[in-house]
Formats: structure tokens, sequence, C-alpha cells
């Protein structure tokens, strides 16, 4: 078993960057897509194997407590989106969207960007993480821009621009680090190297440290989608083909979450530091409540549930910022629900948007009478969304307003607000799209319901009973945490 | 700060503070290009430099790839693109020149307040530097939010990725500081100029990004 953990975190990086190579070379769609399912569910095998056995950190690389959550949520949701994927092109296709020279570069490209996210989670030095998380967030600006549509260009360029600029900041923020650790460090790869920055922090420069975590902040900030620079976030999953939004919503936000949360730690083990959850919390705040309000007008669904998505990594945020062992296991909690239950909502989102030919909401209706299987998924959805019991994402969401107010009660009751508003705009959104007269083209539809259940199943099974080895490791990583 | 090789890297990270200032007040489309080629030959003369004090070759191909590509190769292709679309007419800023400019001071001024206290303990060499490359990143990021053009906004991008070059230059003995900056030039290569501007064009004819603008998903 030990024997093969060196071998599972090199096939995590080596599976998606053969298939990219191949599946940029292979011309039938179908192969491409099996193809495309096989390379997730081999990196899936790893992040697994992984679990059980982790190879000694070297400079480069590194497999924690921490990166192995999000390595397991990862490749699950890609493998899941994967076969989404597979049903969804074919579509896609028939209906001319797509050309079969787009989809050969459509699954090249979610192999890359599968390379870039598994790069940065395993990657032990901070500027290679840099790496990661900007491969894959290019590869998605292409994706975005990939129907070539007015709209589809314009959200492309808006997040090429946005995403540049985060991509500035964030390397401007590690050479800051850099910078800091050099004296302490040495010059070179060690002085890059997360495991030995840690162990070292309390030795940094302080103001160095504060004025990096500030461009960290605002860099990988952009891709996590924080309020004042969340503008490329609703363009982009509107106007991108929805496997990608439900892999930008369940995925890429997360891959820079945990970009910042690695230096938050390193920032929580200065002394003479400022705290980073205070800045966190705040812009987590922010963003709940700023996203919450513009749930309400919004017309285009995928638009909505993009705005959901920034409402939750705000919540996801603030409870990381707010910190401490509990606030902390409900932020990770939430995260993993919030990745399945989004990603389940675009499945379902998808197919549907597909059989009615449009995303306006106010052309779709009635979805539970003419599509049962789809309709009841998507309510099924958004109501683990809205964090209604017995979806788990009810039971996470209580811990973190139940936990701040013992600490911030002003904050959590503006949380609770902000939960309450987004709520009542997703019911009403819903009930208008689910129930009613039908509107809009009834024909079958093509559907892989299994992705989709397989996630709303994991949420609701968490929100009814959460095995108490998760909760272990769990608690041991929001201890990491701090 | 006595040291001759010190005056030599200060005076070029300064020089491209200067260029970056004749590019936030340029109205011409050929002009700002031209200064972004002078933006680029400054930067592969600084690099250089740190490559000769810092005795690290392998900084030299970081040197050539901004002389070879973003001094002359990028800069002659958006000439060439710009004149097949006829499209040397004034740039429109949303912004009033002088406000730009005093606003470009306020950004270099407030650069170099933070850097300079905040790294009082890093080598003096490097601290100079890092504040002027700070000053040249927000220079850029002024350029590309005022203008509309997306010609413009590349030219932006590209003077805001040589402050970065620049930074990460000085921050002597970084990892990856070679491998990053060729990785910037083959993606602007490919992503900006190969995909959005040709599509851009193919579409709408023009590459006014304000053109891009009426188009909301929400307000269809």
């Amino acid at each position: 078993m030990t024997a093969l953990a060196p071998i599972a975190m090199q096939s995590l990086l080596a599976t998606p960057a053969l298939a990219a190579a191949l599946l940029a070379a292979l011309p039938g769609y179908r192969a491409a897509a099996r193809l495309n399912v096989a390379a997730s569910l081999l990196s899936l095998l790893a992040a697994l194997l992984l679990l059980g056995a982790r190879p000694a950190p070297s400079p480069l690389f590194l497999v924690d407590d921490l990166n192995i959550v999000f390595l397991v949520l990862n490749s699950f949701v890609g493998l899941t989106t994967s076969v989404f994927s597979a049903s969804y092109i074919g579509h896609e296709l028939e209906t001319g969207h797509l050309t079969r020279t787009h989809l050969r570069f459509y699954h090249a490209i979610y192999q890359v960007m599968m390379f870039g996210m598994n790069l940065a989670l395993i990657a032990n030095s901070i500027g290679l993480m840099w790496v990661g998380v900007e491969l894959a967030t290019l590869s998605t600006v292409v994706m975005v821009g990939i129907y070539r549509t007015h709209a589809a260009i314009e959200a492309a360029w808006k997040y090429f621009i946005l995403g540049s600029v985060g991509i500035a900041l964030a390397l401007f923020g590690t050479i800051l680090v850099y910078l800091a650790a050099r004296p302490v460090l040495g010059a070179g790869v060690p002085a890059m190297e997360w495991t030995l920055l840690v162990r070292r922090s309390g030795a940094l420069e302080p103001a160095l440290l504060n004025v990096a975590f500030v461009f960290l902040l605002l860099g990988y900030g952009t891709k996590v989608g924080l309020v004042p620079l969340h503008a490329w976030l609703p363009d982009a999953h509107a106007e991108g083909p929805t496997p990608i939004s439900a892999v930008l919503s369940g995925l890429l936000l997360n891959v820079a979450l945990y970009a910042l949360l690695r230096f938050k730690i390193l920032l929580a083990g200065n002394q003479g530091t400022v705290d980073p959850g205070v800045l966190m919390a705040a812009l987590g705040l922010l963003s709940v409540l700023f996203a919450a309000l513009m749930l309400y007008r919004r017309r285009d669904i995928k638009r909505l549930f993009a705005y959901s998505s920034i409402e939750h990594m705000g919540i996801i945020v603030f409870a990381f910022g707010m910190g401490g062992p509990l606030a902390n296991f409900a932020g990770l909690l939430q995260m993993t629900l919030h990745s399945l239950t989004k990603s389940a909502i675009f499945f379902s989102v998808g197919h549907t948007a597909q059989v009615k030919g449009t995303q306006r909401i106010a052309e779709i209706g009635g979805l539970t009478a003419s599509h049962p299987l789809l309709g009841w998924s998507l309510v099924a959805g958004v109501a683990a969304i809205a964090g209604l019991p017995p979806f788990g994402i009810f039971m996470s969401e209580f811990l973190i307003v139940s936990t701040s107010f013992a600490r911030g009660p002003f904050l959590a009751a503006a949380l609770a607000l902000g939960l309450l508003v987004a709520f009542g705009a997703l019911l009403t959104r819903l009930a208008s799209v689910a129930f009613g007269e039908p509107r809009g083209p009834v024909g079958p539809v093509k559907a892989s319901y299994l992705p989709s259940f397989a996630h709303l199943g994991l949420v609701l099974g968490a929100g009814i009973y959460l095995p108490p080895p998760l909760v272990a490791w769990f608690q041991h990583v929001a201890a990491l945490l701090g | 700060m006595t040291l001759p090789p010190l005056d030599t890297a200060h005076m070029l990270a300064g020089g491209l503070v200067l260029v970056s200032f004749m590019m936030l007040y340029q109205d011409r489309l050929s002009a700002l290009i031209n200064l972004l080629a002078l933006h680029a030959l400054v930067l592969s003369l600084a690099v250089a430099w740190q490559a000769w004090i810092q005795d690290a070759p392998e900084l030299i191909i970081t040197a050539v790839t901004a002389l070879g590509f973003k001094a002359i190769a990028i800069p002659l292709a958006l000439q060439r693109m710009i004149k097949r679309l006829g499209i040397h007419r004034e740039i429109e800023p949303v912004v009033g020149i002088s406000a730009t400019m005093l606003a470009g001071i306020g950004l270099v001024a407030l650069a170099l307040v933070v850097m300079l206290r905040t790294t009082a303990s890093a080598a003096p060499l490097a601290r100079e530097d890092i504040a002027l490359a700070l000053s040249v990143i927000l220079l850029g990021m002024l350029i590309m939010v005022t203008r509309r053009n997306a010609v413009s906004q590349v030219a932006g991008f590209m003077s805001l990725e040589n402050g970065l070059v620049l930074a990460a230059t000085g921050a002597q003995g970084m990892p990856l500081v070679v491998e990053i900056s060729v990785a910037f030039s083959i993606l602007i290569a490919f992503i900006v100029i190969g995909i959005f501007l040709f599509r851009i064009r193919e579409r709408f004819d023009t590459v006014e990004v304000q053109a891009l603008d009426q188009f909301r998903g929400d307000r269809r």
C-alpha cells in the first residue's frame, strides 16, 4: 500500500496530462467522451489510494490531511461531471452548437483543467501552486468562450481580464512571501516550500507577510468569487457549456480557496501579523449579503445559480475567517456539500436548458409535470442548496450561524439575514420553474441521472447520518486550519 | 545604495515606470504599441542587468524572450492587426488624461510607501526593485481600466506582466522565474492574439470592447 503512494501521486498528474494529449488527437467524440470518463475515474482511484497511504513530502509535492479532502472531492466531482458531459455534448453536437473539432478541443481542455487543479492541490512549492491555479483558470477561460456567440465572447473576455488581474496580484503576493522567507530559509527552492515556511513562519518578517496576504487575498479571492471581484463569475457560468459551469462552481472556486487557506495557516504561525481571519470574514459576509440580494433580479437560470455560488463561497470564507475548530469543521462540511449540490443542480439545469432551448426562467415552467425525473432532481437540489432539512447543508449552515453567534452576534445576525434572503429568492424561482403549467417545449430528454442522483444522495445522507470516521477526519483537518 | 550595480538596476526599473506613465497618457493606438515595445526593451535590459549582477545566467533566457517576443514580435503583430482593421483612430479613454495621470502618480506613491516600509529587512537592491515593480503593475492595471479598447487592454496587461517579471527577477534566486516568464509570453501569444482578437473581429468587425458591453444575459 505504502509503496503505491508515490505512484498514486504521480498518476494524479500523469493521467490528466496523458489523457489531454490523447484526447487532442482522438477524432471520434463518443470514444473521446469515454476516454474522458476513464481518465477521471483513474484520477479518483489515485486520490482514494492516497487516502490510505501518503508519500513523504518532497520540495515540490505534498499530500497531507488538508489537501487530501480537496483531492478526493475534486476527482469525484470531476468524474461525475465527465459522465454528465458525455450525455450533454451529444445534444450540443446534434443541435449544431458545437462541431466535432470543438469537441476534440473541449475534451482535451477538460483534462488540462483537471491537471491544473491537481497540480495546485498537491504542490508543496507556493510557486507551483500558483502555476496550477492559473493553468486551471486559463483553460476555463477558453472553455467559456467555446460557443463563440456574442455573449460567450464577452463573458470570456471579462473573465480573462479580471482573471489576469487576479493572476498578477497572486503572483506578486507569492513573490513577497518568497522575499520574506529568503533571509530565513536561504535563496532558491526551499524559500518557496510550504512545509518549511510553516515550520519557520514565526521568524518571517510580519509586515511583509501582511502585505503579501492582502495581495494573495485579492488575487486568489478573484477566483473564489468574493464580492468586489466577482464580476466575471455569473457571465462565465451562464455563457459556457454547462459541464464547465458545474466544474467552475464545484471545483475551481474550491481550489482557489484552498490556496488562500494555505496562506492563512502560514500567517497564523506568526505572532506579529494581523489576523487574516478578520479580512476573510468581512469579505465573506459582504459576498453573502450582496449575492443574496442579487438573486432576486436574475432572469437567467444559470446566472441565478452562479450568484448562489457566490453566496455559498461567501458563507464558507466567512466560516474559515471566524476560525476555531467548530467553524472550520462547518466550513469544510459546507464546502464539500456545496460542491456536490451545486454541480448536481447544474447537471439538471443543463438538461433543462437543452430540452427547453432557453436559459430564461420566464420561458421554463412546470418541469415536474413535463419531465418528472429532471424536475424533481432540480427541486431536490435547490431545496438542498437553500438549506432545507434533511439535506446536509442545513446542518452545516446551522453550525456556522450558531458558532458565530457566541463570538460575534451582529455578524451572525447579518449572516442569518443573508441566508434567509437567499432562501426566499431561490424558492420563488424554483416554484416558477418546477411547478405550475408546463411552459416551453415538452419533448423527451436524453439525460444521465446517475451523477445528479449520486451527488444528491450523498448530500441527503450527510444530513441524516455523518459516519464517525468522516467526522473525525474533518475535525482533524479543522484543527490544522487553526 | 552607493554601489554602482544598484544604481543601474534602479535606473532601469525607474525607466520602466516612466514608460508606463507615457503609455498612460498615449491616446493613439500605434503610438501606444511603440511604447509597449520600448517597455519590453527596457525590461529586457533590466533583466539582463540582474542576470549579470546576480550571476544568474538562466535569467538571460528571460531577457532574450522579453526582447525578441515582447519587444519585437508582438508589437509588430499588433501594428499589423490595427492597420488591417483600420483603427489608428484615437483611443477613447474612460477618464480624462489629467485625472488618469494624477491617479497614476497616486498609485506610484502608494506603491513606494507600502513597499519601502514593509521590506525594511530585505536586501537593499530587492527593496527598491520590488517597490518600482509594484508601481509598474499598478500602472498597468490603470491602463487596463481606463481604456475600453481590446488592443489597449492587452497592452496594459503586457506592461503589468512586465512589472511582474521585474519583481520576480529582483527577488534574487526565486525559482520558476524563467518558466513563468516564458509561460506568460506563450499565454499572451495564444490566448490574446490567437483567440480573442480574431473572434472579436470575426463577429463584430471591431475591437471596441464597448461594443461588447451592449449585451447582458439579464437584459435580454
